[in-house]
């Protein structure tokens, strides 16, 4: 009896909260039937949108797996002084609104920025272009590799690589041939992860990039742009394909799950 | 009787954990539940505590049906193999816990709290955390919790299971003491055929969600009901077609009747005992058991040749 | 398995804990350290007094105000709802479990603009049932619940899936009632569990901004949060004003995270 309330009680909460939501969006997005939903989000702008959001993610993605794993080894094998300090810094984006990020990377890089006035005279334009919006998703995305495989290297301990040393294999070698291997799962959660909020930043970005349809917009921009410019059922394509994106996610975290064990 | 379990039986899924199983327990005895993993023990003592519900058959406490009763309502104190401390509160809350759960009055719990660390010899612990406790210790604070409220019966899930062996024969002892002090029924699960037969006043002995044999020690290994409480109550040694005791084969030089001639293979020195392994001239083979006495009068060694043959009863 | 042995320092090892080393503090220092820093300088510039002016500031102040209000509202209700939701998710049995635990994150995985709209869809102007909250602080509650939603639940499932149910049994054979088991057994042992989740997602509500932006109106003194509120500060170049509150945000976020901290040593004091 008390099993059947709060059972009605969660599902019923998700239900308003997420599910019928969602649903509405999806159904909304169609209301012009698919071509009407092609036709939005296959517009110069949209398309556009679109690339700009695969580019930032291609390169912020490699660059944060990298970090992540060194962070990762670094907070993990070296016991240097500080590394409890190095593993709340990779936490902080975590707790960061997206807006106070975006306004921390214009006063370094803006015009009158830091370094900004500088960049600004050797041609090199951060804030407003490309660089800029790269920097605050590398910013936002930096955590996840770093969290999913500390714990892993912490699992797995020295001893693997201690026997691979004493075999004679120098750091490189058992970096590549040891190490690599045994975090390989950790890695490839964080990658998916790193991706997903890379696809979906919004605040950071939208703060640093003028917003500039057709030139400085992602996919999640570009949303916010249709609404504005009340054209909903354009938003809502665009949402539907970033929600298939979120969902395309979700999935790979199942499957990479289920490949693990 | 305080305890009758009547046709009970009870399936997880396809497995039949309890098959018609009939037991009844005496008011203020020590009763085991004995058996290999998987024969039903764990599963009869549940449903007599009210923990699982029996597909068919009941349970009755002090002569009144309980099959349908919650175990809130049973009366029945219960001690689990891994203690099921409450980990967040100290020993004398977990202790005072089923009296707090009454709304006794504060002094009364305070008493009866503290008459029972006695009990257990945890008094000067009240204060400590389970974390901060031994195994022994924890399963000690166990009991003196299922006590707090005068249970009509005591259930014990294979209670010193998780403990070590030096630990786990001083709380047999120890328990058995107990009992002898408090006298409450109770009923505990064990797959250590030792622990029950030191402990036990009766032995209830399961196989596969039956009942094989209810008895005394004595009568499970003197006269056993089938091959399976024979063989699991004491060491079994196969001569000719039968199974006998090993210590039940006597062994000589001379020929003395119906003795089988046999050559010795191995003696093996196992401080009173001494076992030696036969070879029948037939071929097969026997292992026999002996007194240090015995073996040095009969000269054993390798390679010897003897007669062995089945005593008599009353040996 | 920690790694607290020290290895044996051989030639190898020491050559590389300087390029680990290396890589991660300059990498944090550029992407991370150094914009924060900029941050900070930023909003004393003027010194002490142009910061505390830009904090007083009565727009600064009501966004504050309401950040932090439903902030605390939406963790409340997030304990309540997202602990029942963890215990059906672990104790309970039902067809298309597995999909409604997988949605849970979907949250975590939707953009915050995407999350916005999606809930504009159903309570807001052109509502199919008829419900319409937009461009009030309820529509701000919606939203910060939406994309907080996973916090407690993520928190509290791992800890009720490794509960001993021994111990509830034990109290369930020592009389307690099915209520008085989960007061007395089950709750203490979630609480850290919940704490923690709440804190979370505490954080994750202050500095929310994309899931409202376009729900709430954005009204000041009325529905402006302060994320919204350095946005415009931002856009209408008060720089200063801008960096001024985002550090009060940064530090209530610190703050936060300490606690985070606090709280897991304080749930672990009782394990064996």
């Amino acid at each position: 009896m008390a099993r059947y309330a709060l059972r009605f009680t969660a599902l019923g909460y998700l239900a308003a909260l997420l599910i019928v939501p969602v649903g509405l969006v999806a159904r909304r997005a169609f209301a012009d039937g698919i071509d009407g939903f092609w036709t939005a989000i296959t517009t110069p702008e949209a398309l556009h949108a679109l690339w700009l959001t695969i580019v930032i993610a291609l390169i912020a993605v490699p660059m944060n797996t990298v970090f992540g794993v060194f962070c990762a080894l670094a907070i993990v094998r070296r016991r240097f002084p500080g590394h409890g300090l190095v593993n709340s810094i990779v936490d902080l984006p975590l707790a960061l609104s997206p807006v106070v990020v975006g306004l921390a990377l214009v006063l370094v890089y803006g015009r009158t920025g830091w370094w900004g006035s500088w960049l600004n005279e050797q041609g090199i334009q951060v804030i407003f272009a490309l660089p800029g919006m790269v920097l605050a998703t590398i910013f936002v995305s930096l955590p996840f590799v770093v969290r999913e495989v500390v714990p892993v290297l912490r699992e797995i301990g020295d001893e693997q690589e201690e026997a691979a040393s004493t075999l004679g294999a120098g750091p490189w070698r058992t970096f590549w041939r040891v190490t690599l291997p045994a975090i390989r799962w950790g890695v490839a959660y964080g990658v998916v992860l790193t991706t997903a909020r890379a696809l979906g930043e919004f605040g950071a970005v939208s703060v640093v990039s003028g917003r500039i349809a057709g030139r400085t917009e992602t996919m999640t921009l570009h949303v916010e742009e249709r609404f504005q410019s009340f054209d909903l059922t354009g938003a809502y394509a665009s949402s539907v394909v970033l929600a298939l994106l979120a969902v395309g996610t979700l999935l790979a975290m199942t499957l990479l799950r289920r490949e693990e064990s | 009787m305080a305890i009758e379990a009547r046709n009970v039986t009870k399936c997880f899924g396809d497995f039949t954990a309890l098959d018609d199983v009939s037991v009844e327990v005496a008011s203020g005895s020590l009763t085991a539940l004995l058996g290999p993993s998987g024969s039903g023990k764990s599963t009869l003592l549940r449903v007599i505590a009210g923990l699982e519900q029996p597909d068919r058959g009941e349970v009755y406490i002090s002569g009144e049906e309980a099959t349908g009763v919650s175990p809130q309502k049973r009366g029945v104190g219960f001690v689990f193999q891994h203690y099921a401390a409450f980990k967040h509160m100290t020993v004398w809350d977990n202790v005072a816990f089923g009296l707090a759960v009454r709304k006794r009055p504060k002094p009364e719990i305070s008493q009866r709290v503290a008459e029972l660390l006695d009990l257990v010899q945890l008094n000067g612990l009240a204060k400590r955390y389970p974390a901060q406790l031994s195994g022994g210790q924890r399963q000690r604070m166990a009991l003196a919790r299922a006590l707090a409220v005068e249970p009509k019966v005591l259930l014990l899930d294979e209670p010193f299971g998780a403990l070590d062996a030096r630990v786990r024969k001083e709380l047999r002892a120890w328990l058995r003491r107990l009992h002898d002090e408090v006298h409450v029924t109770t009923i505990f699960v064990t797959h250590d055929q030792e622990e029950a037969m030191e402990l036990a006043d009766q032995i209830v002995l399961m196989n596969a969600g039956r009942v094989e044999q209810i008895g005394g020690a004595r009568d499970l290994y003197e006269r056993p009901a089938n091959e399976f409480v024979m063989t699991f109550v004491g060491p079994v040694s196969n001569f000719g077609d039968e199974l006998v005791r090993p210590h039940d084969i006597e062994v000589s030089r001379e020929p003395n009747g119906s003795g089988t001639q046999a050559t010795v293979d191995r003696v093996v020195h196992l401080g009173f005992e001494v076992r030696a392994d036969l070879t029948l001239d037939d071929g097969r083979e026997v292992w026999v058991q002996m007194t240090r006495g015995e073996a040095e009068t009969l000269d054993i060694r390798e390679g010897a040749r003897v007669y062995a043959v089945k005593a008599r009863k009353g040996r | 398995m920690n790694s607290v042995a020290q290895p044996a320092p051989s030639l190898a090892r020491r050559r590389s804990v300087p390029l680990s080393l290396g890589i991660t503090t300059g990498y944090l220092s550029v992407i991370v350290l150094i914009p924060l820093a900029a941050l900070l300088l930023r909003s004393t510039e003027g010194g002490a007094g142009t910061f505390w002016d830009a904090v007083k500031d009565p727009q600064a102040v009501a966004a504050l105000r309401l950040t932090f209000l439903v902030s605390l509202v939406v963790v409340l209700i997030n304990a309540v709802a997202g602990t029942v939701i963890a215990w059906v998710l672990v104790r309970d049995q039902f067809r298309g479990k597995s999909f409604v635990n997988a949605i849970i994150d979907l949250p975590f995985a939707l953009p915050t603009i995407v999350a916005g709209l999606t809930l504009l869809a159903l309570y807001g102007p052109k509502s199919p049932i008829g419900v319409n909250v937009a461009y009030t602080v309820a529509a701000l509650v919606l939203a910060l619940l939406f994309v907080t939603l996973p916090f407690v639940v993520r928190t509290v499932q791992p800890v009720l899936l490794e509960l001993d149910r021994d111990m509830e049994e034990a109290a369930q054979s020592l009389g307690a009632t099915s209520f008085q088991t989960f007061r007395r057994v089950v709750f203490p042992n979630l609480f850290p569990a919940i704490l923690s989740g709440t804190a979370l997602g505490f954080a994750r509500s202050l500095g929310e901004f994309g899931s409202v932006v376009l729900i709430s109106g954005n009204q000041p003194f009325k529905t402006e949060v302060a994320s919204v509120y350095i946005f415009g500060q931002i856009e209408s170049d008060n720089v200063t004003g801008a960096a001024a509150v985002s550090v009060v945000l940064l530090g209530a976020s610190l703050v936060v995270l300490l606690a985070i901290g606090g709280i897991r040593r304080w749930a672990t004091r009782h394990d064996g």
